[in-house]
């Protein structure tokens, strides 16, 4: 043991009283990373269980991984096919000089070809999330004296999932940066963000730079093509036209279309959805909670019917498998620090987030995609959510004991 | 009196600022700084109209019956407000038009009524008016510093003047949507309080509750 000798002897450098003090919590972040970490709790009661934050953060960070490789295919199959449309004169930038050098085909019936692609964009989005945020949460955790935490794994994960693959780097690093001070670390850090933070990110970044991070032409990576998500598609001609664009469900549930990096494919969303239930880090009634909202709110509004609006008659099993439904119903509602804390609580927070999106796409015409946006709003209200559910227990038990 | 006039006049500018520490007047704060010309007419404004607000309630505070003084107060405000409007109007059309109902709203604006209730109504007009000009100073110093990082970041230019040339017009700089919504300010101004708080640790308030922690038997 080698490496624990080494951390056991340079341990005191930067305990209470040590010469680097200061950076007990850098020290922390790289043991804890590589060992079990060795808090344990000192109030009473004392549970045990073997399920700490590491291993939790860690799980969804393997929950991720059917997303992530997806993703890599997903965006390099439709930057290959971009480029077989658009010729030999779209080939320029970097990515295309490595894979010419490495002599990787760029045909898009390549499985190799195309995860490499892919990968040659997600790697730097995930790298630059990683260091500008990393640097934020040391910061943080330097100042402020706690430990930086695995909590950081999955948010800088999850934001890259949900960037388009084009977005440039420095807004990438704005608005992780936004994401972890705002939405995170002025509140105290990991457990104490009633936000999510990749979302409050990513919210910075549509807002601020919609260009970039909405429309027609970002979501694959190629100058010059443009190819519009399924639900902006649907937003103007009716869900019904994307068969004519040659979009079957099938197709939508396996991910093949625009979209953010990990948040196309359904199909890999519930793979990871269904490890999350398996080791119970995801709740399972903020998933049934979620999909009744949807399912019940988009059906009434078929049962509505709309003379101009086509989103109106989409019916439910579509909403689940365009733009960010699944991804942010696996991944972001289920997350348990923003969600509501009470069993009931969270039914009602589960349905106001289904109901919203749905509301989002269909009804307000400025905002082709819901996801973020609901779950930004289910997470202002989960609070509250779970004060109403605390008081009517509290009168419910009251007026049996008269 | 306990202070003196410098006092009166340099205190609400960081120690007892009237956003940042009373946290008032946030509206107008959040709407008028997406550019710094708006920002800087609605601070003359505001200052205006609080210095002579003050000036004219503290001469007749002896005179105002208790019972209708919120009423006597608001009467001489929404007087001084008219006619900020309308030289506005006269000799400032464009910035009038961007202000819309803004200027009208100085009415309510919390900062004005008060700095009547609280100063004015118990010192003598000359106090009161320093200390009205004060508080116009603070506000304006608040809705200065939000409209120089709104309207630098979010569209490239201070006072109209362009500082970094915007991608649409062929330079370098994407400017920032979000500065220009007014959420933005909420962000902005928070981040200023935090600022503050840190420079002056006593402005920083008591927690409602700390979390306590149980020794185990």
């Amino acid at each position: 043991m080698g490496l624990r000798s080494f951390f056991d002897r340079i341990e005191p450098n930067f305990t209470k009283g040590g010469k680097y003090e200061k950076f007990f919590p850098i020290y922390e972040m790289v043991e804890s990373f590589i060992y079990t970490p060795k808090t344990v709790t000192t109030a009473a009661p004392h549970a045990r269980s073997y399920v700490d934050m590491k291993r939790i953060m860690t799980y969804v960070v393997i929950a991720t991984i059917p997303c992530i490789l997806f993703g890599m295919w997903n965006t390099g199959y439709q930057a290959n096919s971009a480029l077989a449309t658009l010729g030999p004169d779209a080939m320029t930038g970097w990515r295309i000089a490595i894979l010419q050098m490495l002599g990787i085909t760029m045909d898009p019936s390549s499985l190799f070809g195309n995860v490499i692609h892919g990968f040659l964009y997600f790697l730097p989005i995930y790298l630059t999330t990683l260091i500008v945020g990393g640097i934020w949460e040391v910061i943080f955790a330097t100042v402020r004296g706690h430990e930086v935490n695995e909590g950081f794994l999955v948010t800088s994960m999850l934001y890259t999932l949900i960037m388009p693959a084009s977005a440039p780097l420095w807004q990438v690093a704005l608005g992780i940066s936004f994401g972890v001070v705002i939405g995170k670390e002025v509140f105290g850090g990991t457990g104490k963000n009633f936000l999510n933070p990749a979302l409050v990110g990513r919210a910075f970044l549509y807002f601020a730079y919609p260009a970039s991070m909405s429309g027609d032409a970002v979501w694959t990576p190629v100058d010059g093509f443009s190819g519009a998500t399924a639900l902006s598609v649907s937003a103007s001609t009716g869900y019904e036209e994307l068969a004519a664009n040659g979009l079957s469900w099938m197709n939508a549930f396996y991910g093949v279309m625009q979209g953010s990096f990990g948040e196309t494919s359904t199909l890999a969303c519930l793979l990871g959805l269904g490890f999350l239930l398996m080791t119970k880090i995801a709740n399972w009634r903020l998933i049934v909670g979620c999909m009744a909202g949807m399912i019940g709110f988009s059906l009434l509004l078929n049962l509505i019917g709309s003379e101009t609006n086509p989103m109106f008659a989409m019916p439910w099993y579509w909403h689940l498998v365009l733009g960010g439904y699944a991804f942010g119903m696996v991944f972001m509602v289920t997350e348990p620090v923003s969600a509501s804390h009470t069993n009931v609580g969270r039914y009602i927070y589960g349905a106001l987030i289904g109901v919203m999106v749905v509301m989002i796409r269909v009804i307000n015409p400025a905002f082709p995609e819901g996801m973020m946006l609901a779950i930004l709003f289910g997470n202002v209200f989960a609070p509250l959510i779970d004060y109403f559910v605390v008081q009517a227990n509290i009168k419910r038990r009251a007026k049996r004991h008269v | 009196m306990s202070q003196t006039k410098k006092e009166l006049l340099v205190d609400p500018l960081v120690d007892n600022n009237p956003i940042t520490l009373q946290v008032l007047g946030l509206c107008s704060a959040l709407a008028v700084t997406s550019s710094l010309q708006v920002a800087f007419v609605m601070t003359i404004a505001v200052t205006f109209v609080t210095a002579f607000a003050s000036m004219f309630i503290s001469l007749l505070r002896n005179q105002i019956p208790g019972s209708i003084r919120i009423i006597v107060q608001m009467v001489i405000i929404a007087s001084l407000v008219i006619l900020v409007d309308q030289v506005l109007k006269a000799y400032a059309f464009e910035i009038s038009k961007t202000l819309s109902v803004f200027v009208g709203l100085i009415i309510t604006n919390c900062i004005v009524m008060g700095r009547a209730e609280a100063f004015a109504m118990k010192n003598p007009p000359i106090a009161s008016f320093i200390d009205g000009v004060g508080n116009g100073l603070g506000y304006g110093l608040i809705l200065m510093l939000v409209g120089v990082i709104r309207e630098l970041f979010g569209s490239g230019s201070l006072f109209g003047v362009t500082i970094f040339q915007t991608v649409n017009n062929g330079g370098w700089y994407v400017p920032n949507g979000l500065l220009l919504l007014p959420p933005s300010a909420f962000f902005i101004i928070g981040l200023i309080i935090w600022g503050f708080r840190t420079w002056k640790p006593n402005q920083v308030e008591e927690r409602e509750y700390k979390i306590q922690s149980v020794e185990a038997h």
